[in-house]
Order: C-alpha cells, then sequence, then structure tokens
C-alpha cells in the first residue's frame, strides 16, 4: 500500500537536494568551525555562506541571525532570556491562547514563577483581535510574542499592526514563525520584528536545526552557555552540515516559489472542500479559507466522529493527517487551539483532524483522503442506520 | 593530509553517513505522529535507544537524546540546580570543566548559588579528598569531567563515586564527552553516577546529536520545554536520521575499544617518545594511567601555539591549540592556567588529538615534521 501524507505541519521530508548537500559536509568538510587551521575556515566560510543566505530571506543582517537545534530551543530561548534579563523592567508578558507547546510549556513555568503572563483569546476564525492586545499592553510588558501563523488551523496574526503598535514600546515583538516561514513574506524590518523563531525540518530541511533571528541591539546572554560559537549567543559546536542543508532548503524558496506554494495549497483547500461536499460527507471547516492564511493547513471538523476513529480509519487506508500538532497527538486531549476557538464543550475540539499539504503533496493525494474520509463516514452512517432500523 | 584535531570533531563514518541518509529518505516522519510515518519513525526512535542503553548496559529510559554535548551539560547543570533548588544551592565542580559545563555554573553563580572550584594537580586532576571537604550539606550537585579536553587527564571518578556513597541526593554528574571510547567505562559507569553527558560528533556520528544518561529515579527540571518529546524532559522534534547514526556510531566504537585504544596508545606513545627529549618542549600529558590515550598535549618554549598549528598545517598536519573552543580567543588554557602552567609556556600549548584511524606512520611523518619544525622556530628565536 502507498501511503499518503498530509501532515507537513508535522514534519516534512528533506529535499534531495538537502539531503545532497549534507552528506557533501559530513563527507569533505567535517571541520570545526572554531578550530583555526584550514578545516575550520572552510567551515567558517560554508557557515558564513549559509547565514547570508537566511538572513537574506527574511531581510535581515547576518550577524541578526543565530542557529540553533530547532522552533523549540529558539522559542525557550526568546522566553526564558528576555524574562530573565529584563526582569527589572517589568514582569508581563503577552502571548496569545493558541500558541505552539514551545511557548505555551515555557509561559506557564514562567507564570508559576512570578511572571504575570497573559494569554490574547482569539475569534471563531483562530485569531487575535488589536484592540484586546492594546487592551493587555501595560507600561510593565516587557514582551510580546505571537506566532506569525497558526499550526493547526492556519491562522495568520496581524504581525505588521502589532508590530507597529509596539515601534515605540519597551516590549520586546517576538514571532514564531515555523510554519509561516516558508509561505510567507517576512520582512522583519517592515514588520519591526525584535525575535523570530524558525524551524528547518518544516521546509524540507533536516530536524534539530533553526534559527533566531536577533535584532542589533536586543541583547541577552546565551541560553545555552559554553564555547563561544554563535557570536557567544549559542554555544556548542556549530551543526554546520545541518546549516548548509538549511541554506539549501531556503534557497529554494524565493519569494514566486513562496507565492506558487501559497496558491497552490489555496487550490488544494478548494479542491478537498468541494470533494467532501460533492461526496456528502457532513464536515466544517474550523477556521476559514480566508486568503491570507497559511494555506497548507486545513483543519476540519467531521461531525459526530471522535478524531481518534478518524485518524485509525485514515491510517488503515494508508493515509496521514492528525489531530492538532503531532507534540500532542500521542495524548488525547483536546487541542489548545481549538478550545480556544470554540470552548472546551463544543463537540468540535474533540471530533476535527488537521491536513497540511507540502511540496510534494499532489491531487492524487487529495482524492485518496477524500475517497477514505468518504468510505468511513459511510459506513459509519450505513451501522449507524443499521442500529436505529433493529 | 593527518587529521590529529579528534578532539574537535571527528569525521562522520561512512556506515553512519549511509544511516543518515537513509533514515532521511525513508523514516523521516515525526515519531510523535500517531499515523503509520509517526510509528515507523517511532519504533526506529526507540530502537537506537535499545541499542545504545545495551551498548552501555544501562536501561532503556535512562537514555535521553539531546543536540550534543553542549546542551547535556547545560541540562544537567541548570536542571538539577532548578530541581533542587528548594534543599540547597551549592555544587562542586572542578577548575577544569568545559565551558559548556563551566559557563552554566557561571550562570547559576549570578543567580545566587555557590559554586565551589576544585583545585587541580600537575596533572590536572582534583583529589577526592578536596570533593569530600567541600561537601555541605545544601550541596545538590557534584559535576566532574571524565577526561580533560585539553591535556587528556582521567579525573578519579571511582573516589569521588566513593565520596558520594553515603550522600545519595547529591546529584553526581560526569562529562563524558572525551572519554567514552577510551577503555575507562568502569570508571564512568560506576555505581554512584547519576547523570553522564556524550556528544556524538566526538566519535563519528554527525553533528548536532548527542544523549545523557540519567540514572532512573533521578530528577531533572527539563531545559527545553515544549511538546514533551522524550519523556516530558526534552522537548523538539527527534533527529531521528542524527539518532540512528549516532547509534551505529556508538556501536562501532565500543566493538572495537580495545584494539582503538591500544592504537591511539601507541600512536600517542610514538610521538610523546619523541618530542618529549628536545630541550623547549614541555609535556603536559604524561604517560601513566592517569591520562586517556587519545591526547597528547605539550609546548614549544617561546612559540605561539597558534604559530606552531599553522607551521604544521602547512605540511597538511592538523592540530590545535588547546580546545577549538578556546582557540580563537587567543587566551591561555584554562585546563593549564589551572595547573599552574605559567602563562608564557601555556600559550605556546598545542594539543594533538587522535581517533583509531590514525596510524604509526602518521605518527612518524608528524616526527619528522616537529624536527624541521623545531629547528626553524630554534633559528627565528636565536
Amino acid at each position: 500500500m502507498d501511503h499518503i501524507y498530509l501532515d507537513n505541519a508535522a514534519t516534512t521530508p528533506m529535499s534531495d537536494e538537502v539531503v545532497a548537500t549534507m552528506m557533501d559536509q559530513m563527507q569533505h568538510d567535517f571541520g570545526n568551525a572554531s578550530s583555526v587551521h584550514a578545516f575550520g575556515r572552510k567551515a567558517r566560510a560554508v557557515l558564513d555562506d549559509s547565514r547570508h543566505v537566511i538572513a537574506n530571506s527574511i531581510h535581515a543582517k547576518d550577524d541578526e541571525i543565530v542557529f540553533t537545534a530547532g522552533g523549540t530551543e529558539s522559542n525557550n530561548t526568546v522566553w526564558m532570556q528576555t524574562a530573565t534579563v529584563r526582569r527589572d523592567l517589568g514582569r508581563r508578558i503577552i502571548t496569545t491562547a493558541i500558541e505552539h507547546e514551545s511557548i505555551m510549556k515555557t509561559a506557564n513555568w514562567l507564570a508559576h514563577n512570578g511572571y504575570d503572563v497573559v494569554y490574547l483569546p482569539v475569534n471563531e476564525e483562530g485569531s487575535i483581535n488589536l484592540d484586546d492586545l492594546k487592551a493587555a499592553l501595560t507600561d510593565d510588558t516587557i514582551l510580546v510574542s505571537i506566532m506569525t501563523g497558526n499550526n493547526e488551523v492556519g491562522s495568520t496574526m496581524p504581525i505588521h499592526e502589532i508590530g507597529e503598535l509596539l515601534q515605540d514600546h519597551q516590549a520586546w515583538f517576538h514571532t514564531d514563525a515555523v510554519q509561516a516561514y516558508g509561505l510567507l513574506d517576512i520582512d522583519v524590518n517592515r514588520d519591526h520584528i525584535d525575535l523570530l523563531s524558525t524551524s528547518a525540518h518544516k521546509i524540507n530541511g533536516p530536524k534539530q536545526m533553526g534559527f533566531l533571528f536577533r535584532r542589533e541591539g536586543i541583547d541577552f546572554p546565551s541560553f545555552m552557555k559554553g564555547g563561544d560559537q554563535e557570536d557567544k549567543r549559542r554555544a556548542g559546536t556549530e551543526n554546520i552540515p545541518a546549516i548548509a542543508g538549511f541554506a539549501t532548503a531556503v534557497t529554494a524558496l524565493t519569494a514566486d516559489e513562496k507565492a506558487h506554494r501559497q496558491a497552490k495549497y489555496a487550490s488544494f483547500k478548494q479542491y478537498v472542500v468541494d470533494g467532501l461536499t460533492k461526496a456528502g460527507v457532513d464536515f466544517e471547516i474550523n477556521g476559514s479559507l480566508r486568503p491570507d492564511n497559511l494555506q497548507h493547513v486545513l483543519n476540519l471538523w467531521i461531525k459526530g466522529v471522535e478524531n481518534d476513529v478518524t485518524l485509525t480509519n485514515l491510517d488503515l487506508a494508508g493515509v496521514a493527517v492528525s489531530a492538532g500538532s503531532a507534540c500532542t497527538a500521542g495524548s488525547l486531549d483536546p487541542s489548545h487551539v481549538l478550545v480556544a476557538m470554540f470552548g472546551k464543550d463544543n463537540p468540535r475540539v474533540m471530533q476535527s483532524i488537521r491536513l497540511s499539504f507540502g511540496r510534494y503533496t499532489t491531487t492524487a493525494d487529495l482524492d485518496s483522503f477524500i475517497n477514505a474520509l468518504t468510505a468511513m463516514t459511510q459506513r459509519l452512517n450505513a451501522s449507524a442506520n443499521e442500529q436505529e432500523a433493529n | 593530509m593527518i587529521y590529529f584535531d579528534n578532539s574537535a570533531t571527528t569525521k562522520v563514518a561512512p556506515s553512519v553517513l549511509e544511516t543518515y541518509q537513509k533514515v532521511s529518505e525513508q523514516i523521516w516522519g515525526n515519531p510523535s505522529s500517531l499515523h503509520n510515518f509517526g510509528e515507523q519513525a517511532d519504533h526506529l526512535l526507540e530502537q537506537s535507544r535499545q541499542q545504545i542503553a545495551d551498548l552501555l548496559g544501562v536501561n532503556l529510559s535512562e537514555i535521553l537524546f539531546t543536540s550534543g554535548g553542549t546542551e547535556g551539560d547545560n541540562w544537567v547543570v541548570k536542571g538539577t540546580a532548578m530541581e533542587k533548588r528548594a534543599f540547597g544551592r551549592h555544587i562542586i565542580t572542578s577548575s577544569v570543566e568545559h565551558p559548556a559545563v563551566h559557563n552554566s555554573m557561571e550562570q547559576l553563580a549570578q543567580l545566587g548559588y555557590e559554586i565551589t572550584y576544585l583545585p587541580v594537580d600537575e596533572e590536572g586532576r582534583v583529589s577526592a579528598a578536596d570533593v569530600a571537604a567541600a561537601i555541605r550539606p545544601d550541596t545538590i550537585l557534584v559535576s566532574v569531567m571524565a577526561v580533560n579536553n585539553e591535556v587528556g587527564s582521567i579525573q578519579p571518578l571511582l573516589e569521588i563515586a566513593d565520596v558520594l556513597k553515603d550522600k545519595p541526593t547529591i546529584h553526581f554528574h560526569i562529562d563524558a564527552v572525551q572519554g567514552i571510547g577510551k577503555g575507562i567505562p568502569e570508571l564512568i559507569f560506576n555505581d554512584r553516577v547519576d547523570f553522564i553527558t556524550f556528544s556524538g560528533h566526538k566519535f563519528h556520528a554527525p553533528r548536532g546529536i548527542g544523549f545523557i544518561y540519567a540514572r532512573a529515579g533521578k530528577r531533572l527540571a527539563p531545559l527545553m520545554t515544549g511538546g514533551g518529546q522524550e519523556r516530558n524532559l526534552r522537548s523538539g522534534t527527534e533527529n531521528l536520521p542524527a539518532i540512528a547514526g549516532m547509534a551505529r556510531a556508538l556501536r562501532l566504537m565500543l566493538e572495537n575499544e580495545s584494539d582503538n585504544v591500544a592504537n591511539e596508545r601507541a600512536v600517542r606513545q610514538r610521538i610523546l617518545d619523541h618530542v618529549k627529549d628536545f630541550p623547549k618542549v614541555t609535556l603536559f600529558s604524561q604517560p601513566n594511567d592517569h591520562f586517556a590515550p587519545h591526547i597528547l598535549c605539550f609546548a614549544i618554549e617561546g612559540v605561539r601555539g597558534e604559530t606552531i598549528v599553522h607551521a604544521f598545517e602547512d605540511h597538511d598536519i592538523y592540530i590545535s591549540t588547546t580546545s577549538a573552543c578556546s582557540s580563537k580567543k587567543h587566551l591561555a588554557s584554562s585546563t593549564l592556567t589551572a595547573m599552574k602552567v605559567p602563562e608564557q609556556v601555556s600559550t605556546s600549548a598545542v594539543r594533538v588529538s587522535l581517533d583509531e584511524n590514525n596510524t604509526l606512520a602518521e605518527a612518524d611523518t608528524f616526527n619528522d615534521v616537529f624536527d624541521q619544525l623545531y629547528e626553524q622556530f630554534k633559528k627565528i628565536n636565536s
């Protein structure tokens, strides 16, 4: 059985060119960039070139990019280090109720340790209201951390407006762009972003690799202590093969390519919605089909079917989707994102699944999904009718 | 080309690369996902963990993956401090630790913890008696490296374990980044140790991967919070190709450990025997069982370490100043300073670090080049 992968928000396969870059690096250029000899200098050059490619991708300066072990580390770094270094300026941190777990868990920890964390609510489309942010913003707010786009429903936040609002405020503006980085045109200057997190494995790059954009002048000590790597901002021998692989993945994502993917994934969404409607599946979209959303994520309420039933049926049919994010998938707790959008008592929070598209997704994959889901709902309806008849 | 800088980093083994590529292409799912892609990935993740646990003779649940040695050290030091802050704020460590431990300690000092840095003798070793004398009722952690990365001395880990035997509430951490596969497993995996740090790229696994051993029942606050991977102790999507590669690299290294060690010791001895009689040479690594087989640190009086490194490089031989981490700073080695080596000598130090692939023939070439360079340096300095 061919397996169909519609879970690209969880992780993506590395592209052939990324694997080739990394294999080449590991075979030939294996020096430690901190070494003074030729191996070290060669490694340093690869590091510098990769940093330049990546800085350009968000209109940042090279020395504003710090490589990390991924999105989780970047997010943890921002929250823990900002809280520590700015505690004399205030204790308020503003975020949303639908951030990724790497922020939610860190926020909860800080909330239990003397910080005043405000979680902004979201509407049924999964976005925040700027007025809520204005109301929550106090003089002693030290950090506003709001994701660019959500990983479960694909909603986007008014990043540009938030950036403008905070321009003359002491609060640093952080955005978790892990899901948005491969699809949206990100400009840290246009949007007045101070700190930004990304992850390579969401864009066909390697796992445990990402970067943190840290605007010049934003100063906090390294989260990881040790050697002086990354200009003393992140200790640990640089993972040059993964960094070079990341840069290769970023190179493929030109502005045109990103716009092309957004358009393609938007048409995929419509295709799935039309297909399911035609097949008579009883469903609703969680969130919206707004054109400014992240188009690779489609979250569906399959009415009357618990998500573990749907996931199991689809998996048996060879179609991989998820309920909520991969990180919380192991548990059967309701998605905190859907709870924030609809309330914990709404049946949707336990009856929804997430599809997410990627570079290798085809309409044939979508057909497989539509057919498998239709077959399942028809089978369930038939057995329900049978029971009723008996 | 002769690569004698294996303590800085090692080349990924060809079969490890194969594993890496295969996993990248075939089992690239997220292990937390419930579907088939995720299950396959999770299966391989746990298989790799089991393989590592079996190789080391520990339990599956005692192996936790990290992004490398720096993270492992940061995690154990700061995670212990956070976990045990209600019980005490005193920590004991040596004055020759890797910066990943040392700078984590400095950070804790700023947060109100008290750190005792134990002195070392002329071999770079702490004494267990000093550990015993430093222990207080509020001591929560003793953190000592297995093998020093600059001079190669092995710390008296069994004696320290003995001191801590009747102090079960103190976490005992060993940074074994330079100590794995060097013929001293019984020192590292002693009965008393609670946490051990390992780094993959020091034993032919890829960069950006490592693991810690955490004794069952010993608690550590997470450094990285989020999706709850690694039993809720270390969040972040698992780097499966690197993890599977590391399991393989560890097996390759450990199945030939005694041969590897014998080879490294012989190569090191060949160089040591040659250079030790030159009047301007000072040896910091000794040919006794207080030192690991793969590291040789020495100084040529009157020549800066960097100059020596570049001179060897011109002959296609790659060595380093005392550690890659400190080599860019043009500073005296911290280990040598702790060993009370005067600065004018320690700034002349270089490190030769070997792996199992180095040969006696390479040592002979090195020795020949050494003779030439020594003569050149003598002329310049006279």
